[in-house]
């Protein structure tokens, strides 16, 4: 295990250490995000009260200030924190499997056909959740399957997948344009803030839709942890070391896209989240190999964050929280363009 | 690729062929539509005036005829030729087969400060938001060209910061379309990319924009010529590379521009005309600006038919079908290996 040199030779920490102590450090990020949301917003309420609330002290509280406390900000904070999670998770899953730092799914246009297909699945059939949680999931996939298809030419090319993407992209986007245009002032504006990725309105039914989630795919994807690392050295040596790559690579792509659908069903199609938090997880951690655990960490963190800001910055009105982190995104990946031209990514 | 010689014969055949085939679309998009007009009634109104028309049928065609479908034909043509051009000359300058107006950015650009024209000051005459829509495209393109003016950036770096750039300037528009709902409802039939109910007044502003832009490219075509060669090549052959850049930035700002506020944010036109027109017409900028002009229109018309055409009372707006064409062309291309080097 390779260490890193603080201060000379006096000080040198494992980078497994490193991690735990990155790990630590972001924890503590997102304790003080959670107090930010839990405790401040549009109705002010008593620091002292939503504590009495939050551990089950009702004394002193007005009914509106319970609901508001459990029903609104405490779901709000859970959708948050798994909807990041699992950006942070599929970010790094398809980094590895096109083995490219661009290969995120919001790039590719995953995230772009898990919201059409929601959108569609809303417009023709109303908007009940489990339905929008069937149409994301079945967009994404079908997504997938089609730019993977489009891209394929005896092999699998990571700068052509990202183009076809951005191609497919367009034409789902003229799709969703079109559905939106259809739709009454008040279904498009909501449509609208839901496709800039929203976490606004969101309630205990969406948190127990994340929680299947969650618990369907936490496990295949620790199943899926060792291929991943694997293939992180190149998918000839993985080839070498007897795994099956290709299947390897479908199971991936399959659990890469479940999660952007869970994202996608609880909080929109929020863009640069999957994109930067590996990035950050990696950077950070100096990991070599899949950081599948501290991307999902990050991403929490950057969707909390990004969501505390889209809260306040025009308070009372509140943003989606998705155009905070398409401003924020967009200018990190010219950014990050920058640095990989120069070749110091 | 064709000798030379024979080069000349066949741009000048497709140059007729699409002039015939604009000249029947145009008389096609002034007749489909929720109310059907038949050949005859639209040729004798269209000769004759108002007066062409016999009885009272006849009179709401004439009137459905001159203050609908003949200022929407027109713009569909503008519009068309705008972003043709305005494709072939910033894939020129950045030497880019992927550089598109919708892709890059700029009609990103072009739609916030639209919005922010709408929003903001309230604006909604014609020539201010083409006015801000041409601003907003301008520093859309200013961004890019910055970018990539250090050094050569690949087709796809320029696609990814394009791409980037369009997602920062959309977050804003949308940050500003959902704090205000009234400019939401002005604009969402817009940010489509539409046709459909434009203001007829549009019409000459916009055609004399898009002529003096054609003015400025004719200009500079023969300098772009040689830029394409390379910048030591073109300073070289006495082309002042500043110069030419500039020009062309601000003509395609133009452009953009001014289809932008006129039609909305239509993507993929600007991409697959020059792409056209340089399978005819070889590496002559001239040829490639003349013969995007008359694809662009064509392009545009044939999308806004197609629209009316298959949706029955409804229609398909413009910029959707547009997608639908341009699209899979921009996928065909991204697979193509060359596309790298290029």
């Amino acid at each position: 295990m390779s260490a890193l040199r603080l201060f000379g030779e006096r000080v040198s920490l494992p980078v497994r250490r490193r991690l735990v102590v990155v790990l630590v450090g972001a924890v503590f990020v997102l304790l003080g995000g959670a107090l930010v949301s839990l405790y401040t917003g549009n109705s002010s309420i008593e620091a002292k009260i939503t504590t009495g609330i939050l551990i089950g002290d009702y004394a002193g509280a007005s009914p509106f200030e319970v609901f508001t406390v459990l029903d609104v900000r405490l779901p709000r904070l859970v959708c948050a924190l798994v909807a990041g999670f699992a950006l942070g998770v599929s970010g790094a899953l398809f980094q590895e499997l096109t083995e490219n730092p661009l290969g995120s799914p919001d790039i590719i246009g995953f995230t772009g056909g898990a919201a059409t297909g929601a959108v569609l699945v809303t417009v023709t059939a109303g908007g009940a959740l489990v339905g929008t949680a069937a149409g994301a999931l079945t967009g994404g996939l079908v997504t997938a399957a089609l730019i993977y298809l489009l891209a394929w030419r005896s092999g699998l090319d990571g700068y052509r997948l990202i183009l076809v993407g951005i191609g497919v992209t367009a034409v789902l986007g003229a799709v969703r344009a079109y559905a939106l245009s259809r739709a009454d002032l008040e279904q498009a504006t909501a449509g609208l803030r839901w496709l800039s990725g929203s976490l606004t309105g969101r309630g205990w039914d969406d948190v127990a839709i994340a929680a299947i989630g969650l618990v369907i795919l936490a496990p295949a994807t620790a199943a899926l942890h060792r291929s991943v690392s694997r293939l992180s050295v190149g998918s000839d040596l993985a080839t070498s070391q007897g795994l099956d790559v290709p299947r390897a690579r479908i199971a991936i792509a399959v659990v890469g896209t479940a999660w952007v659908a869970v994202a996608v069903v609880v909080a929109g199609p929020i863009s640069f989240v999957a994109l930067a938090a590996p990035h950050i997880a990696r950077s950070l951690s100096r990991a070599s190999g899949a950081p599948l655990f501290s991307a999902g960490v990050f991403g929490a963190v950057l969707l909390l964050l990004a969501d505390v800001v889209a809260l306040r910055v025009f308070s009372p009105t509140q943003l989606p929280t998705g155009v905070v982190t398409a401003v924020v995104g967009g200018a990190y990946l010219l950014w990050l363009l920058q640095r990989l031209r120069r070749g110091t990514a | 690729m064709p000798i030379g010689s024979r080069r000349p014969r066949i741009r000048r055949r497709v140059f007729a062929g699409a002039i015939v085939a604009l000249v029947v679309l145009a008389l096609m998009s002034v007749m489909v539509g929720p109310r059907p007009i038949s050949l005859e009634s639209a040729l004798a109104i269209l000769s004759e005036g108002v007066a062409g028309s016999s009885g009272a049928a006849g009179r709401v065609d004439g009137v459905v005829l001159w203050s609908l479908r003949v200022p929407r034909t027109a713009l569909a043509v503008v519009v068309g030729a705008a972003l043709g051009m305005a494709g072939a000359l910033i894939q020129a300058v950045t030497r880019n087969p992927l550089a598109d107006p919708g892709i890059i950015g700029v009609n990103a650009g072009a739609s916030l400060f639209v919005v922010l024209a709408v929003s903001v000051f309230g604006w909604s005459g014609v020539l201010a938001t083409a006015g801000a829509g041409m601003l907003g495209a301008l520093l859309a393109l200013l961004a890019i060209v910055v970018l990539s003016a250090r050094g050569r950036m690949s087709p796809l770096v320029l696609v990814l910061a394009g791409t980037a750039l369009a997602a920062t300037v959309g977050g804003v528009t949308s940050a500003v379309l959902i704090v205000d709902s009234d400019a939401f409802d002005q604009v969402r039939f817009w940010t489509v990319g539409s046709l459909a109910g434009r203001d007829p007044d549009l019409v000459w502003p916009a055609l004399g924009l898009v002529a003096l832009a054609a003015l400025a490219a004719t200009a500079i075509a023969v300098r772009v010529n040689t830029l394409a060669l390379g910048e030591d090549m073109a300073r070289s052959l006495g082309t002042s590379v500043v110069r030419t850049r500039t020009i062309a930035v601000i003509t395609v700002a133009v452009l953009c521009g001014t289809a932008t506020a006129a039609a909305g944010p239509i993507a993929f036109v600007g991409l697959t005309v020059p792409f056209a027109a340089r399978a005819v017409a070889g590496t002559d900028t001239r040829w490639i600006l003349t013969l995007s002009i008359v694809f662009g229109a064509l392009l545009m018309l044939a999308a806004d038919v197609v629209g009316r055409a298959i949706a029955g009372t409804g229609e398909l707006e413009a910029g959707i079908v547009v997608a639908f064409v341009g699209a899979p062309l921009f996928i065909w291309m991204a697979r193509r290996r060359s596309v790298e080097h290029l």
